[in-house]
């Protein structure tokens, strides 16, 4: 390379310690120190396309073939608006909560040994691994007004089950998992020096974590909210046992979209469905903005 | 500001760091914390600085007289640049420096106004003015070594401590570093402490050397003192080459009395540059050696050579003059002897 021969830039404003991997020069020399860039895009690519987006745009396609009139009239009925405010709604509210509480279970496993913490560690991914069915009926159960929690819930006129509460606790304890499990690690590898520094310079604990930790931690909770939110606005397993479906409601999107289905109004449920996807994909797309946003000056 | 620790212990599960430690420190001087790693000088330095404790019912630490132990690390006003600078990433050069001065209570914090000038007058002292925007991401190592420097002084500390400040550098940077750091000491005359294992780095700079090993302190002294009349076995070989030897390997170069009392066990310290060595032709005293090894690049010429009495292989240093006017080669005879020496029964000197 030509550069061999000029003098190396001294120590100073332009030294530059972020590594930028040459992808496009990957691309077109034919000589890299990361070779197969062609090869892993091109896979990559088929990859995706083989699983995402073939199967989504057969959905895209289906709609395709409605009018304008049936399409409004499919995804814009008072029933469907509901079921999109329940939907959107507790998804939201349940991956904020998460993200709290992933945060604060997070940081307890992370930072204070503590006796059966590999015990408790390994509890945190049992949502992910629970057939949603199970979890839906022991949540039901434990909730009904004669069950272990809502008994005691009842006399104080609070009804969780059958209601958009229980919508909303069912779709908490699926994503627990993401926060914590995106969170964990990088406040792992947070150095405690930061923190003592903060302290060393006057800082209260509290200035320290919303100062110094919230900001960095900022990207990882970022991600794990928009996991959980995902895969809330998808759930429907646990949903249907404990959400009572009652149209106008606690009926959330994808049952609607199965009961269309039942129907055998296909285009009906496509239509639905588009819609569904196409605003998650964009609220999906701001997330990562945010992210994106915030991890600017971290460099990583 | 003095720094005084009187009878600190410390220890980490079975691990003693330290172990009845005593440290005095006067105001307004540059003191090095020098030892091997584990030696305890990092937990020193923390306990000094608040950010560990001493072991319940040990020692006291003192600043200017003033019981400071069981204050936390925030109220202690100390400043404390760590081995891996410890910057805030996502906040920008002049962000991370004015940190201490906004997390203060509405009733010390200064204006906007009066943060940003003290801190581009402390990224001028720093010599990083014009990078107040940068992140520390985009900045070398050296630079973030400095913007940490100034966003400890930016609370006014009454105390510098540094832990291993140049350890993660590269050679030339540490070496440029340190001189500055002299620099800076000898301009804001703040009382310092900073922990290096490094012996070249603490005797150029440091007033005031204190060497600890083993979780204890071994000898406290100027870069001159322990380097000349070192304490012990240990100081004398962790500051710089030495050879040690067999005492009566060498009584044929030096007998003086005394030296005999010594006995067989007693052990010489030689310093590579303390032996001079003559040609064997030229008789006289001193014992036969066999030149082994000549190492003849840079500033001084190294020869390994070999006792003929005892088999003892020696290290030493010569100019490269010496070496050009004794004329030696491998496996030539020379004698050696010993400008000084020391044992640690006696002092042994020629």
């Amino acid at each position: 390379m030509a550069s061999t021969f000029e003098p190396i830039p001294a120590r100073g404003p332009r030294a530059d310690s972020v590594t930028r991997f040459p992808v496009m020069t990957a691309a077109r020399s034919s000589r890299s120190i990361l070779p197969g860039f062609g090869l892993s895009l091109g896979f990559t690519l088929a990859y995706l396309g083989l699983i995402v987006l073939v199967p989504l745009s057969a959905a895209f396609l289906k709609t395709a073939g409605m009018s304008a009139h049936d399409f409004l009239a499919a995804v814009g009925s008072s029933r469907v608006m509901a079921a999109y405010r329940l939907s959107f709604g507790a998804s939201l509210a349940a991956a904020s909560v998460n993200v709290v509480f992933g945060f604060l279970v997070a940081w307890v496993l992370v930072r204070y040994p503590f006796p059966g913490k590999r015990l408790v560690d390994a509890l945190v991914d049992l949502p992910f691994a629970l057939p949603t069915a199970v979890a839906g009926i022991a949540l039901t159960s434990l909730y009904a007004s004669n069950g272990w929690i809502g008994r005691w819930l009842a006399p104080l006129g609070v009804k969780v089950a059958f209601t958009w509460a229980g919508v909303f606790v069912a779709l908490t304890f699926i994503g627990l998992p993401f926060v914590v499990r995106t969170v964990q690690p990088v406040l792992q590898e947070l150095e405690p020096e930061i923190e003592e520094a903060a302290a060393t310079l006057g800082a209260s604990r509290w200035q320290a974590v919303s100062r110094i930790l919230l900001p960095e931690l900022a990207p990882s909770l970022l991600t794990g909210f928009a996991l959980a939110f995902a895969r809330a606005l998808g759930e429907y397993g646990s949903v249907v046992f404990i959400a009572g479906n009652m149209p106008m409601k606690t009926e959330i999107v994808p049952l609607l979209i199965i009961t269309k289905l039942e129907q055998y109004d296909y285009r009906g449920a496509t239509a639905i469905a588009v819609v569904m996807l196409v605003s998650s994909f964009l609220l999906l797309l701001l997330i990562n903005l945010l992210q994106k946003w915030s991890r600017r000056s971290l460099a990583i | 500001m003095s720094i005084e620790a009187h009878n600190i212990r410390k220890r980490f599960g079975l691990f003693t760091a330290l172990d009845g430690v005593d440290l005095n420190v006067p105001a307004g001087k540059l003191v090095a914390l020098l030892g091997p790693s584990g030696s305890g000088k990092t937990t020193l330095l923390r306990i000094i600085a608040g950010l560990e404790f001493p072991d319940p019912g040990s020692g006291r630490v003192l600043f200017h007289g003033d019981d400071v132990t069981d204050l936390p690390a925030g109220r202690r006003k100390v400043g404390f640049v760590f081995q891996h600078y410890a910057l805030f990433r996502h906040m920008s050069v002049f962000e991370n420096v004015a940190f201490g001065l906004r997390v203060r209570g509405r009733r010390e914090r200064p204006s906007d106004a009066a943060i940003s000038e003290r801190v581009h007058r402390l990224l001028e002292l720093v010599q990083l003015d014009g990078l107040a925007g940068r992140y520390p991401s985009q900045l070398s190592g050296g630079q973030r070594q400095r913007v940490a420097l100034a966003r400890a002084l930016a609370v006014e500390p009454k105390v510098l401590l540094l832990d291993e400040p140049f350890g993660a550098l590269d050679a030339r940077v540490r070496k440029d570093l340190r001189r500055w750091l002299r620099r800076f000491h000898d301009e804001i005359h703040l009382t310092t402490i900073f922990v290096t294992h490094d012996q070249e780095e603490a005797l150029e700079i440091a007033d005031e050397v204190v060497i600890m090993n083993q979780a204890r302190v071994e000898q406290v002294g100027t870069p001159q003192q322990v380097y000349d009349r070192p304490a012990n076995p240990f100081v004398y070989q962790f500051l710089g080459n030495v050879n040690v030897m067999r005492a009566p390997a060498l009584a044929g170069a030096a007998r003086r009395p005394g030296v005999a009392a010594e006995g067989a066990e007693g052990q010489i310290y030689v310093r590579p540059h303390d032996i001079e060595l003559t040609p064997h032709a030229s008789g006289g005293s001193g014992a036969a050696a066999i030149v082994r090894h000549i190492h003849a690049a840079g500033p001084h010429a190294r020869l390994i050579v070999e006792q003929v009495e005892t088999r003892e292989q020696v290290e030493v240093e010569i100019s490269r003059s010496e070496l050009a006017a004794l004329g030696v080669r491998v496996s030539d005879l020379v004698r050696l002897r010993l400008r000084q020496a020391h044992s640690f029964e006696e002092d042994y000197a020629i």
